[in-house]
Formats: structure tokens, C-alpha cells, sequence
């Protein structure tokens, strides 16, 4: 594959403060917009060149709006998305051609991305058709990509249902790969497959980040997938950034109380140990987009909330190590780490100024990274 | 021994398709006692829900034929007449279904959709079988009960769903209820609650629960014992331990070398089991396995007995033709580590 010059800072992809808000109209003759559904509401983060970034947060908080907006499949309401230093936000329908060439995606659902009328061969090769492929050498690349994902080469003229789920996300695999894409967004690639078969795709999609240099952003309901591929996640709620960290330190030190509720949420396959576990069920359930709790959007279900988590919404705290949290009691972290946290830029522009500065009694008492 | 609540023998459901007879369920034999979980796990198409489905006769229809027992109380559910079934189906045996969003009736109230169920078996008065409904909501953890017995079911989220779900099938106090992937649409923090409840529920009914699942994490969580079905068959069932710290199988410790760990350093690569499960109608001769196993030798060209293997656990059984002391050597259970079959250990 051809290797296109490295991006001089190594930033593939920059966010900024996007907000992607759905408005909701009413109204007979006149119809107005009554409300927003707050689907993604100021994200600020960077892919770098290379890296896998698992974004994880469970249904409805945006993390597929977030990921269609990258692509400019939504356009986005507020903010900045550039990719390799070229605004992707107010890009022409022209440059945002040549820029989608080198960002793809892989979709959730084998069985809903692929056309069930066409041949294999026509799936892949319609990007390579679109981009100004000649036609007579479109099958030869087709039977090259359809090896390098793990298919028979020979398999080219099937429709997709003779495949099964494992091997139509590997055709959606090859179908992302067939532009020489620098980025791919994986959108849950793996969550309809069954376990022995995700473990494949998973070892698969390693592969061919090292072959080609790949950056991803990788999708994910909850934290056990993800762990696999990520070097960085960001945890995302309700349309927020809550934390964002390399990604071991998250399961050993997850530093917002929403990330240990999704942890510990997590069943353990090891019975003798699932006895011993304290557990941590979080109550509650996700609220309303439209209507965003104030101050922390995760206060009412939190078990360490206080009234300035009600009052005022946290800023991302910068903490030694590249770890970041939208958190007013922070969990394990010690006082010194405490002490050396910084308002990150990516923070909100809504939010407050004030950073964690002590560990309150209560939190040190049900503060319990060993629970999980 | 006393007689199990529900006992299935010799199972075997077919379909006939245009593809051919599609082996869905191939001698499936189990017993279910009062306040105990089973977990039958596998992967899509394993037959798994059919299993649990055709309890029920759910899955009778001219295409289908059927052999062996299951019997409940005397009755045996496979042969049952129409009108026994819907006696039993709902009153003794109730079923969650996977998908709380198409398993309620969208245009009809919660409250009401509970109401006819109470009502179809035994005619409760109205004003009495609502007060029921209420304290079945409040039972399953819905808020503000009284308020919401009026929603419909497009008002409620997934996991609410699910709980009206539940509520459903506690309305006339089953002996056994039958869970298929009850939480598998829902949130991590969601399932969590479900499970929670569901845990409770038993010990407060001490009902029998059938829980098909494909997730080994939900099963550690909850179930007593454990069978395993692959293409049909069950290749090995036994207590939650035995599954976990001393599986016989090839193909579970394939299941529990593939899943991933929060709670342990991340492996470098994660353990995959090559190939894909054969199609029903198509299955190989001998053990359906054996074009996955990494361990295969000529004997696997007839078909395994499922029957127990290993010393002084006489309910454990697989249906392996390796010895459990090989079977030891090969599947390298290192501790603390779950069954991680290596590829290079063949059987020598």
C-alpha cells in the first residue's frame, strides 16, 4: 500500500467542542423548534496517528452521532472536526470526497451493511469504481483484499448470504480497507458476533492496524471489548467526555465513579470470585437527553454526589499521566495527584473553573478500586 | 432421588426446510429442580432456544417432528394436548423473552396486558387483579408503580421493559421460568439490575429458572449449573464449578478461553476458536466438533456419548472421547487463568 507522508505532529484527527444537538419540532402550520436532544454536547479530543481509541458508553449517550458527525455523515451543530489539519466541518461536498477516502467505517450490523443484492465483488469494488479505479483490474484487488481479511479469494461472485456474521463483518472489513484508508471508524464492529467468533475479528483487526499503519476509533457498549485493542479510552455519558485514559490504567484506576459502574457492572466469568466480589449496582438509568440534568450529568445516579455535583458541571482535570476526568471526587487518586491536576483545555465551555482539590471524607470511606 | 420439577430426556426437534432436515436439537437431555438456575449456554444456532422454546410449544408447527420427553409434573410437555399446554403455559411455566422492545403488545397498556394474563388463568376481578399488577411492578423494581400502570409500553426504556417483562411472567407464580437471553439487549449497568433482581426473585418464589445465554460472565453470576450446547447437542453439563475449574470439553474451554477479563492484565492476543459452527443442516459425522478441535484423533469419527467422565463427580458429563487425564494435561489450566486451550497442544 502506498504510504502517505506521516502528519507532522502525529495528530490524525482533532475534535473540538462539537456539539451535535437534534432539534425537535412541533407545531401544525407553523412548526417551531420546541427542545434539543443533546446527543453530543461538547467533545473535545485527538486521535493520533497509529493509535486505537476505545470510545465506550452505553446506549443513548452519542457515541455513534459522535462518530457518523467524524465522518460528516450528521453535520455537527457547534465545533470543529480536523483531519489531518483540513477542517472537516465546513469542508465543500468536493474536498470532503477526497478526505472520506482516507477515513472508513465498519458498521455494527453485518447484516444490515451489506447490499443483499449484490455480488461480494460489487460491494468492494464500488468504493475503488467511485474513487476512479479502472474496471478491469477492480477484481484482482478485490481477490487481494478479500485474502488479507481471512476470506477465499475465490469467493468474490457470493452474495452475502451465504456468509456468515463473522465473515460478512470480515467483507465489511475489506470493503473499509479497499481505499488505503489512514483512518477507520469502527462502529461496535463486533457486538452482534458471537464470543469465539469476535475473538477472531478482534485478532484480525490487529493485524491489519500493524500492516497498515491504521488508526482507529473503536466503538464499544462496555468495557470488556474494547480493553483488547484500545491504547487510549474515553468513556462517554449522556453527550459528555467523563473520562478519557490510557487505556491498562482505566481498569486498574478508573478515576470517575461512572467508569467503575460500568466496570464493576461487568460480570466476571469466575464463579469463586464473583462470590467474593462486593458489588457495585448502579442504580437508575440513563436520563433524558432532551432535558440534561444540571451541573455533573451523572449526579443523580452517583453515589459519591454532593451539592456542587448539582450545582455546577465539572471540568476536565488533567491528572499526572495523561488521565482525565470531568469529576468533583474523583476515585483513586492520591492527594499529591490531586494537587498536581490541571484544567484541561478540552473541558467544556459550560463548565465550572473549580478542580478537585481534596478527597471528601465520604469518598475515601467508599472509595474502592478493589472491588472490582 | 426424589423426581426433578422438569426433566427432559432424548429431546430431539427437527425442521424440515428447503435446505434439507435441519437438526435443531439432537438428544438433549436435562433435570431442573425447584429454586435451582440452568444455564444453557452456546452460541447462535447452537439450538438453545429451541430447546427452551419447544418446552413451551412454542416451536410446534407441520414442519417440525419431535422425540423424547419432557415432563413436568407427571405431564409430559412434548405430547401434551393443545389445551393442557395452555393450562400449563404462563401459569406453571412462564418465559422472558430476549427483546423487551417486539415481545410487548405496543398498542395496549402495561397494566392491561398484565391484567389479561392474570385473568386467563383464573378470573380475578378487575379492581383486584390491578392491585396485583401494582405490587408485581413494585416487585421488579419499576418506580412509582400505581402512576405507570397506564403507560404504554413505548414510555418505558429497555431495561423498564424488561422488568414489565418479568412482571409478566411472575403474574400467576410460575414452578419454572424459562429466561432466553434476558438481558443481552440490555446495558452493562442495566443487566446488572436485572440479574440482581432475578436472583432475588428466586430465593423469594424458589422457582426454577432456565437461563439460555450466550455470556460465561452472566452464567458465573447466577446459575447453579451449566450445559453447554454445541450444534444441537449438549457436549458437556455439570455444576457451575465443574464448568469453570474442570471443563472437559474442548469446545468450553474454547468459550472460556475466549472471553475477555476486566478484572486481569490483558493478554496479548486473545484466544479465538478457528472456524465457524457447522450449519444444522449439514452437521459433521461424529462429534460435531471436531472440525474445530485442535485435539482431534480418529475415534472422534463416532459420536461421544454424553456421560460422566470424571471420578467422583457423577453429575458432571461430557461428550469427549479424550480421557479426563489427558484432557487434564491438554487444556493447561493455569491458575487463576480460566481454561486457555493452546493450539500446540495437540494430543501427542
Amino acid at each position: 500500500m502506498s504510504a502517505a507522508p506521516p502528519t507532522p505532529d502525529g495528530k490524525l484527527l482533532e475534535v473540538e467542542h462539537l456539539k451535535l444537538h437534534f432539534p425537535i419540532r412541533d407545531g401544525v402550520l407553523f412548526t417551531r423548534q420546541v427542545a434539543s436532544v443533546h446527543a453530543v454536547d461538547d467533545v473535545t479530543f485527538e486521535l493520533l496517528e497509529g493509535e486505537t481509541l476505545g470510545l465506550v458508553g452505553e446506549s443513548g449517550c452519542g457515541k455513534t452521532t459522535l462518530s457518523r458527525a467524524l465522518m460528516r455523515l450528521l453535520e455537527p451543530t457547534e465545533g470543529h472536526i480536523r483531519f489531518r489539519g483540513q477542517d472537516v466541518t465546513h469542508a465543500r461536498q468536493r474536498d470532503l470526497g477526497t478526505m472520506r477516502k482516507e477515513m472508513q467505517m465498519v458498521f455494527q450490523d453485518p447484516f444490515a451493511s451489506l447490499n443483499p443484492r449484490k455480488r461480494i465483488s460489487q460491494i468492494i469494488g464500488l468504493p475503488l469504481l467511485l474513487h476512479g479505479a479502472k474496471r478491469h483490474g477492480i477484481d484482482d484487488r478485490v481477490r487481494e483484499l478479500l485474502g488479507r481479511v481471512g476470506l477465499h479469494p475465490e469467493h468474490l461472485n457470493r452474495y452475502p448470504h451465504e456468509f456468515s456474521g463473522g465473515q460478512r463483518q470480515r467483507i465489511g472489513v475489506a470493503r473499509a480497507l479497499a481505499l488505503e484508508p489512514r483512518l477507520i471508524v469502527l462502529d461496535e464492529p463486533v457486538s452482534a458476533l458471537d464470543v469465539s467468533v469476535q475473538a477472531q475479528i478482534i485478532n484480525l483487526l490487529d493485524d491489519l492496524q500493524e500492516s497498515f499503519r491504521l488508526t482507529y476509533l473503536f466503538v464499544a457498549h462496555d468495557l470488556s471489548v474494547v480493553r483488547h485493542v484500545s491504547d487510549r479510552i474515553a468513556v462517554m455519558y449522556l453527550g459528555k467526555l467523563m473520562e478519557i485514559s490510557p487505556a491498562e490504567e482505566l481498569y486498574t484506576k478508573p478515576v470517575h465513579p461512572y467508569t467503575n459502574a460500568l466496570l464493576a457492572a461487568i460480570p466476571i466469568p469466575d464463579p469463586r470470585e464473583n462470590r467474593t466480589r462486593e458489588r457495585v449496582v448502579v442504580g437508575g438509568e440513563p436520563p433524558n437527553p432532551i432535558d440534561p440534568p444540571s451541573g455533573c450529568v451523572f449526579h443523580p445516579r452517583c453515589p459519591r454526589a454532593t451539592q456542587i455535583c448539582r450545582d455546577v458541571e465539572p471540568p476536565l482535570a488533567r491528572y499526572p499521566g495523561g488521565h482525565l476526568a470531568a469529576c468533583h471526587h474523583p476515585m483513586n487518586v492520591s492527594d499529591e495527584e490531586i494537587q498536581a491536576a490541571q484544567r484541561d483545555e478540552a473541558s467544556p465551555h459550560g463548565c465550572g473553573d473549580e478542580l478537585p482539590r481534596d478527597v471528601p471524607d465520604v469518598a475515601r470511606a467508599s472509595g474502592s478500586a478493589g472491588a472490582i | 432421588m426424589a423426581e426433578s420439577l422438569l426433566s427432559v430426556r432424548d429431546l430431539e426437534v427437527s425442521f424440515s426446510t428447503d435446505e434439507g432436515v435441519v437438526q435443531a436439537v439432537d438428544g438433549v437431555s436435562f433435570d431442573v429442580d425447584a429454586g435451582e438456575v440452568l444455564a444453557v449456554v452456546g452460541e447462535s444456532g447452537c439450538g438453545k432456544s429451541v430447546t427452551a422454546m419447544t418446552l413451551m410449544g412454542l416451536t410446534r408447527s407441520p414442519n417440525a417432528r419431535f422425540s423424547g420427553s419432557a415432563t413436568y409434573k407427571g405431564e409430559d410437555l412434548i405430547t401434551a394436548s393443545e389445551q393442557t399446554l395452555r393450562d400449563v403455559r404462563g401459569a406453571e411455566i412462564a418465559m422472558i423473552f430476549q427483546d423487551p422492545m417486539s415481545s410487548l403488545n405496543p398498542v395496549q397498556r402495561i397494566g392491561a396486558q398484565i391484567v389479561e394474563q392474570i385473568q386467563a388463568h383464573g378470573g380475578m376481578p378487575d379492581a383486584q387483579a390491578r392491585e396485583r399488577v401494582v405490587e408485581l411492578l413494585e416487585r421488579v423494581g419499576i418506580p412509582r408503580a400505581r402512576e405507570r400502570i397506564d403507560s404504554y409500553p413505548f414510555e418505558f426504556s429497555g431495561g423498564m421493559r424488561q422488568r414489565v417483562m418479568i412482571a409478566l411472567a411472575l403474574s400467576s407464580d410460575p414452578s419454572v421460568l424459562i429466561a432466553d437471553e434476558p438481558t443481552t439487549a440490555l446495558d452493562v449497568t442495566i443487566q446488572a439490575q436485572i440479574l440482581e433482581r432475578i436472583r432475588d426473585l428466586r430465593k423469594e418464589t424458589n422457582a426454577a429458572v432456565i437461563l439460555v445465554t450466550h455470556d460465561l460472565g452472566v452464567v458465573a453470576d447466577i446459575a447453579d449449573r451449566v450445559a453447554v450446547m454445541y450444534a444441537g447437542r449438549i457436549v458437556e453439563q455439570g455444576s457451575l464449578d465443574d464448568i469453570f475449574y474442570d471443563p472437559q470439553h474442548p469446545y468450553t474451554w474454547g468459550l472460556l478461553g475466549s472471553i475477555t477479563r476486566v478484572d486481569r492484565p490483558r493478554p496479548e492476543r486473545l484466544p479465538a476458536i478457528a472456524g465457524l459452527p457447522p450449519s444444522l443442516a449439514n452437521r459433521p459425522e461424529g462429534c460435531h466438533f471436531r472440525p474445530r478441535c485442535p485435539h482431534e484423533f480418529g475415534k472422534c469419527q463416532e459420536v461421544p456419548p454424553l456421560e460422566a467422565r470424571v471420578d467422583g463427580a457423577p453429575g458432571h458429563q461430557d461428550r469427549c472421547w479424550l480421557s479426563p487425564e489427558q484432557k487434564r494435561e491438554l487444556r493447561e489450566v493455569r491458575p487463576g487463568v480460566i481454561g486457555l486451550p493452546g493450539k500446540e497442544g495437540v494430543a501427542a
